[in-house]
Parts: structure tokens; C-alpha cells; sequence
């Protein structure tokens, strides 16, 4: 096992380094710089800001300063934010979106695998149908449009949250439940359809004929494995959940990394743009490794190879 | 089970219905004004910043030569209790009071001399150092044609008395000193976090900053909050009635209207375009205020069929401005009679654009193009915003309707817009200028052959010829009646087709006193206060 997670690991190396030249190269060929604005600066000024984020280098000689700085871990300054580097930026705006990832995955989780199980142990019938409009409806309805009606009807009828902002603890409550809505959605079509798929196979049928009661053959036999496609999924959706929602973010105002995601493209952040895109990466690298541990303990036909 | 249920969401529900105190409610007890302020700063350092969010945040925290009157703007004394001026109107000598900086440091004359050496500092690269420019050997130095800074026209002649010497006679000098550029920077202490000249230091940071306004930075949180207190050290504190301005860098506007209306805030930045109908019902909170800044159309007059001024001509007068903001903008907006407001610094421009198809379409066939025939199809190129599209397409059809010409419209992301418009790769596109200060230079001379805003190929020899002569004009109505003759040329030449003058759209909650309509849409905070 310990060799199987420094050979992932090794490998890790070599995909960064992939993403990190792609995406140097990448944002560079975007038109437009991060200078440009609607009052254009005179050519002195450009060229003296080219020379202080060290624009005005060739090309390659900028790609190897970056790579050098990258292995000592720095992300370089902001070019938006200028008295702000990227590491800062990141480590300021991450831990939001991981304690708003944190509780949306668990909304997820628990409405989600509860709703699937629930569905699954009644197929077609009423309550199955209940479950699974609901999941449906949750897929359907766009956090864009679930994050407004929540805070017309709690923040502004009831006034029981507010509008926006992230300040005191009960500001986590809306975003979360918007951001882990759809994905407890997709968490109980997962579960229900690997739950109907572990509950018709041979050893449950040899539970049920040993006389286990219902209950025991749910959660001592088939849960563990019917609930496999969900931990597949979960690798790459929490890195997506904690790494923050653009939508929710915006929508509720909280200072979380999600924003810097497409606003520094916007802004031809270049620093920012590698910055948190190398984060990304290695989350969802990292996320994938856990969950591939995971599945081999879960599941007794794989093995670390 | 479902009874329980019921008795819960009765009871959230009755919990609702209390009189759960708004924190605007609480705000006006506490003297706490709540901004929302567009977005988050790139930074809070004046001679690096260049936009409005930064630019309502300085504010608060310093002051310049001169501060501004509540009401109209105009320079009464900050930092400098009095000045006088040269007969021939080049030199300008400030008598400073005594006044502090928040670490109890005395603001001296120095202190302004070594602030503006630091902005006009290749280094720095201050994008907006132009802003000093009026100033004797001020461009030269920042173009490092000029080495000694003792050549500039700044001295300290002691401790509290400064003297600016000027390139020529500006009569809006004195409206300049009001821009952030203008203001001091603690030298002493910048130093202390990399050299002075350096951009991007931590100088800016709450405990590390020093400033000398009517407010002291106390908390920045990025993409959350920036709270200011009221500096104890400000020579005019008695006057200030704030205790604190809470900044929220709210970037959508939607969810800020949201927070205004569940009382989050006491003033927005904006207003969502589709709830201006319904808050122009309610004029206690809704504000649209005449504002500096034109919207208009730029046409790249190097393309061959677009170099003839008569179509131009001919599409300026085939648009109904009066129904684009009617219909569309719905905020208050008038329509561009001229290009530069009228009224800046008391100038009005020849009121010369209309409505008129028949001349429109005598012109289109006098540049060759009967009833729109051979023309090819223009292209109307904007930034990907619902705003700009719906006049793009108004545009288009008032174009169609009554020229007969095909038009095609084209949108970009703002960066890729922005680098088209600079690379002259356009045919006609959308553009918005506001003025950097309350004079019509402002307006008049991006226009200069080769200016950095012109970005429409178009130049003429005797409007760059007028522009230089209103810039060594005493005489202010002459210098006035010069600038008129330029715009009149401009409007003639038609390389622009202005649409309508902004207003500054938001909200405001009663409760805000001493805040009033202002050009530049800025509200000198040491005589804003709150009464519930």
C-alpha cells in the first residue's frame, strides 16, 4: 500500500508539470494582457509595469523563473491584487471554501445516500418515485436559481439569515445547502441505482434464504458495495465542492477561492490563473488517490497494483 | 411526525415574524455607514490604484491639499489651510495646518514633495501619475528624460509651506488636488516595508498602514469587509460623526440589491438594470444622479468605407438617443447632445446631435451609398453585457430601418474587446469615458492625434492646434470658447457618435444625512452622518 501511494504520488510530478506549462502558455495566448483597461496606459507606464512583474523578459526566460519560484512552493504576486501574493490569496480564500465544501458534502452525503437507499429498497414503487423526483428536481434546478429563492424566502420574508456575507456561523447555512443540493441529488441517483444493482445479485439472495433479517442484509451486506459508485464520485466532486463554487460564491458574497477561479481569467491574473489551477489540480489528484484507497478496502476484488 | 413538523416550521416561522433589528437599524445607533462598493480593491496604496472602489475608500482615509465641499465639490482647505496664486496663475504656494498622520507623525510639505517624486517615479509605474503631468518637468521626470527632481516644480520651502510651480496657467489645478494621486503618502513609513518606489509592499496592510484622513484602515478582508475608523489624530475630527464605514466589495449586483433590501446596507453601488422600473417608484431610496462620463460609439476612420465623414454623419443622425434611454437605460439618462457633459466647470458644448433621417439619408447618398446600396455590412463591436447588447441591437435595427444599411453585431470578453479596440481591429464599438476631473479637458484632449483613449485613427491638425491653445488660455471664458471651437470640429468630423451621459444609479437609505448629488458621485464623509 505504501508503495502504491508514493508511485501515485510520483506520478503526480509529472502531471503538474504538464498542467503548469500548458496553462503558462495557455493564459499567454489569450488576447489582451493584464494591464489592459478602459483608459488605456501610455506606452512609458506599460513597459515599466511590464518591467516590475518581469513581463518584459522573452517568453522562455519567464517559464523557467516561474518553474524556479513554483518548486519553493511560491505562486508569485497577484497582478490584480498588487500588494497580495498568490499563496496569500490562497491561503485566505481557501479555508472559506472548504468549511462551505465541508457542509455541502455532507448535505450531500447524508440526504443524498439516505434518499437512494431509501428509493432502492422499494423499487417503483410510491415512495421510490418521491425519492427520485426529488433527486431530479435537485439536478435540475440550477444553484444560480436555488441560491436566490432561498434567501427571498429566509433572508428577505423571514429574515431568519441574511442576504450575503460570510461573518457569524449561521451565514454558512444557505450556501451550503445550494451548493450540496444537486450533488446529494447525484449522490441518490448513485446510490439508489448501486443499491438496485448489489440488492438482485447472488449472496443477498443467500443472506435472505440464511434468513437475514432486512435490516442486516442492508447494512451489513449490501450497503458497503452498493454505495461504491458514490465513493467513485465522491473523489472528484470533493475536490470540486471544496474548492469552491464561482455561482454560490458570488450569489451569497463569500470571499471563497471559487471566485478567484474565473475572475482572475478574467482579469488576466496570469499568476492567479497558474496559482489556483496548479491548487485544483493537485486536489483532484490527491482526492482521486484517497478514493482509490478507499474503494480497495471497500471492495475486496481490487487490489493495490 | 407531520405533526411535528408543523409545530417547528410554526414556530421558525413566528421567530421570523419577530422584530429581528436590521443591521442597518443598528448601524445608524452605532454612527456606522455600510457601503457596498462594487468590488474587491487591487489595493489601497493611491499612487498604484486606479479605480472607483479604491478611489471611495481612500477617501475616507486620506485628504489631500484640499478637501472638497458636501455639496458641489468645490477645493475648500484640507491639509492646506490656505494658498495663494501667482499673478500669471503658474505658482501655487499652500500654507499647511498642523495635521498628523495616524501614528502621530506631523504631515510636512516635505512629505507631499517626496509623494509626488514617489508617483512620478519610473519604478512605481503609477498608471494615473498624468494626473500630475500640469505640473513644471512633472512628465519629463516620470519619462526619465529628466533625472534631478529638483528640476520639478515641487519645493518645500519650510515644514508647512509648499510651493507647486506649473507648466502653464490650469484653472482646474485646484479641482485636481481633490484626485487620490494627488494625495500624500506616509514616506516614512513606506520605506519601512521595501524601497519607496516599489510597488506592491505591505505598507498597505491594516496595522501597517499610515494615513491622514478622517478615517484609519482597522480590518481588510479580501473578497469580505474593509472597516475604516475614525482616526482620533485627524486635525477637523470634531466634525466627523462616523465612528466607522464598513466597505462590502459586493461584485454582483443582484445579490447587493438583496442586501440592501433585507438591510444589510446603507448605500449600493449600483442598481440591477431590470429593477430600475420598479425602485423609480420609490425616489426615498432610489438615486440617479447627473454623472461625469458619456457612453458613445467609437468609429475606426482607417477603414476605407468609414473614412468618409459624411456617412458617419449620416449614422449619427439616423439614431434616436431620446428612445435608447427611454426605452432602454430607463435610469434618468439624457440624451448626448455633445460629447462632453454639459456644465463641466460651467462649459456647454454646441448642442449639435439629432435626430434626422431625410438629411441622414441625403448625406448617405451624397457619400455614395443611395439608400444604403454597395455599402457593406458594418460591424458593432461591444463587451459581452447584457446592458451594451440591447443598444447594439437598437443600433442596429434604427441603422436598418431608416438607412438601409446591413449591420452585424460582434461581442467580445471585455480583455479580448479592450485589446481590439487598442489594435484599431474594429469597425464601430462601444466605449464609456468618465472624466478624471471636472473640466472639459478631460473629455477633449484623448482626442489629440496619437492620444492614448483616441483608438479611432482619426486626428486633426487644427483641433490638436485648439486643445494646446485652451491649455495656455488665462482668460477663462476664452479658454472656454476654445474648447467649444475644438468640440465643434470633433462633432463635425463625427469619429465618435456619443448616445447619452450616465447617471449614477443606487440606492440609499433614508436614514444617510449629509449626502448629497455630486458629479463625480463622491460624498466627503467627515459630513456624512446617520439618523434613524
Amino acid at each position: 500500500m505504501v508503495r502504491f501511494i508514493l508511485r501515485r504520488l510520483l506520478e503526480t510530478i509529472p502531471v503538474l508539470f504538464v498542467i503548469a506549462t500548458l496553462t503558462f502558455f495557455g493564459v499567454r495566448l489569450a488576447p489582451g494582457g493584464p494591464f489592459s483597461a478602459e483608459k488605456n496606459v501610455t506606452p512609458e507606464i506599460r513597459r515599466n509595469l511590464e518591467a516590475h512583474y518581469g513581463l518584459n523578459k522573452p517568453l522562455y526566460r519567464q517559464y523557467f523563473d516561474y518553474m524556479g519560484s513554483l518548486l519553493h512552493g511560491d505562486l508569485g504576486p497577484s497582478f490584480k491584487y498588487s500588494n497580495r501574493t498568490v499563496n496569500e490569496l490562497i491561503a485566505e480564500s481557501f479555508p472559506v471554501s472548504l468549511e462551505l465544501g465541508v457542509y455541502a458534502l455532507l448535505i450531500a452525503l447524508i440526504i443524498g445516500i439516505a434518499a437512494g437507499v431509501a428509493a432502492s429498497m422499494r423499487p417503483n414503487s410510491a415512495s421510490d418515485y418521491l425519492a427520485s423526483s426529488f433527486s431530479m428536481a435537485g439536478i435540475c434546478l440550477p444553484t444560480f436559481v436555488l441560491g436566490p429563492l432561498l434567501i427571498l424566502l429566509f433572508a428577505l420574508r423571514l429574515h431568519f439569515f441574511s442576504a450575503q456575507g460570510w461573518f457569524d456561523p449561521r451565514d454558512r447555512i444557505l450556501p451550503a445547502i445550494t451548493l450540496g443540493a444537486g450533488y446529494a441529488a447525484y449522490v441518490a441517483r448513485l446510490a439508489r441505482g448501486g443499491m438496485l444493482d448489489v440488492l438482485s445479485r447472488d449472496f443477498i439472495r443467500t443472506a435472505r434464504a440464511k434468513g437475514a433479517s432486512e435490516t442486516r442484509i442492508l447494512f451489513r451486506h449490501a450497503l458497503k458495495a452498493g454505495l461504491l459508485p458514490v465513493v467513485s464520485f465522491l473523489g472528484p466532486a470533493a475536490a470540486g465542492l471544496l474548492t469552491g463554487s464561482f455561482v454560490v460564491e458570488t450569489i451569497f458574497q463569500a470571499p471563497g477561492l471559487g471566485r478567484f477561479f474565473v475572475t482572475a481569467a478574467l482579469n488576466r491574473d496570469y499568476t492567479m490563473v497558474l496559482g489556483t489551477v496548479l491548487f485544483y489540480a493537485t486536489l483532484i489528484i490527491l482526492f482521486n488517490l484517497v478514493v482509490d484507497i478507499v474503494l480497495v478496502c471497500l471492495d475486496p476484488r481490487l487490489k493495490f497494483e | 411526525m407531520i405533526r411535528a413538523a408543523a409545530i417547528f416550521v410554526g414556530c421558525a416561522l413566528l421567530a421570523g415574524c419577530g422584530v429581528r433589528q436590521t443591521q442597518v437599524a443598528k448601524a445608524d445607533k452605532e454612527q456606522i455607514l455600510l457601503i457596498g462598493n462594487g468590488t474587491e480593491p487591487q489595493d489601497l496604496d493611491p499612487q498604484v490604484v486606479t479605480g472607483i472602489p479604491e478611489d471611495n475608500i481612500l477617501r475616507a482615509l486620506f485628504e489631500g491639499l484640499v478637501s472638497e465641499d458636501p455639496h458641489d465639490l468645490h477645493p475648500i482647505p484640507g491639509t492646506a489651510e490656505s494658498w495663494d496664486i501667482s499673478p500669471d496663475g503658474k505658482v501655487y504656494t499652500f500654507r499647511l495646518r498642523e495635521a498628523k498622520w495616524t501614528n502621530g507623525d506631523a504631515v510636512t510639505a516635505d512629505d507631499f514633495v517626496q509623494s509626488y517624486k514617489r508617483i512620478l517615479s519610473p519604478a512605481l509605474a503609477s498608471e494615473y501619475n498624468y494626473m500630475l503631468f500640469p505640473v513644471k518637468n512633472a512628465e519629463a521626470f516620470s519619462k526619465g528624460d529628466i533625472k534631478d527632481f529638483g528640476k520639478v516644480g515641487f519645493r518645500a520651502l519650510d515644514d508647512r509651506t509648499l510651493q507647486v510651480t506649473l507648466e502653464n496657467p490650469t484653472p482646474y489645478f485646484l479641482s485636481l488636488l481633490n484626485h487620490y494621486s494627488w494625495f500624500a503618502v506616509p514616506v516614512r513609513s513606506i520605506v519601512k516595508f521595501g524601497r519607496l518606489d516599489e510597488r506592491g509592499t505591505r505598507w498597505t496592510r491594516p496595522g501597517n498602514m499610515v494615513s491622514n484622513g478622517p478615517f484609519r484602515l482597522k480590518t481588510w478582508k479580501t473578497n469580505s469587509i474593509i472597516v475604516v475608523e475614525k482616526n482620533p489624530y485627524y486635525w477637523d475630527k470634531d466634525r466627523v460623526r462616523l465612528n466607522a464605514i464598513k466597505f462590502f466589495p459586493i461584485d454582483n449586483s443582484s445579490s447587493e440589491e438583496r442586501a440592501f433590501r433585507s438591510g444589510q446596507l446603507h448605500v449600493t453601488a449600483t442598481v440591477p438594470l431590470p429593477k430600475i422600473d420598479i425602485y423609480k417608484k420609490k425616489p426615498e431610496i432610489f438615486r440617479n444622479d447627473t454623472y461625469l462620463g458619456t457612453y458613445f460609439y467609437r468609429i475606426n476612420v482607417t477603414k476605407p468605407f468609414l473614412k468618409q465623414k459624411e456617412l458617419r454623419q449620416a449614422l449619427s443622425l439616423a439614431i434616436d438617443r431620446e428612445s435608447i434611454v427611454t426605452n432602454i437605460t430607463r435610469a434618468g439618462e439624457k440624451p448626448a447632445t455633445c460629447f462632453t457633459p454639459p456644465g463641466t466647470a460651467g462649459y456647454y458644448a454646441k448642442p449639435v446631435l439629432r435626430t434626422d433621417i431625410p438629411a441622414a439619408k441625403a448625406l448617405l447618398a451624397k457619400a455614395g451609398y443611395p439608400d444604403g446600396k454597395g455599402l457593406p455590412p458594418i460591424e458593432i463591436l461591444y463587451n459581452n453585457d447584457e446592458g451594451h447588447r440591447v443598444i447594439a441591437e437598437a443600433l442596429q435595427e434604427m441603422w436598418h430601418k431608416n438607412l438601409g444599411v446591413d449591420v452585424q453585431l460582434n461581442n467580445q470578453e471585455w480583455k479580448v474587446y479592450l485589446d481590439s479596440q487598442l489594435q484599431l481591429a474594429y469597425q464601430i464599438c462601444r466605449a464609456g469615458w468618465i472624466g478624471d476631473y471636472v473640466d472639459p479637458n478631460s473629455f477633449l484632449d484623448m482626442w489629440l492625434t496619437g492620444g492614448g483613449n483616441n483608438e479611432t485613427g482619426w486626428s486633426n491638425a487644427e483641433y490638436d492646434r485648439l486643445i494646446a491653445e485652451a491649455g495656455r488660455t488665462t482668460d477663462p471664458a476664452a479658454r472656454l470658447g476654445v474648447f467649444g471651437k475644438a468640440e465643434s470640429i470633433l462633432l463635425d468630423e463625427m469619429p465618435i457618435l456619443p448616445i447619452y451621459f450616465y447617471t449614477s444609479k443606487y440606492l440609499l437609505s433614508p436614514s444617510v444625512k449629509g449626502w448629497f448629488p455630486t458629479i463625480l458621485n463622491q460624498h466627503p464623509y467627515k459630513f456624512v452622518y446617520l439618523q434613524e
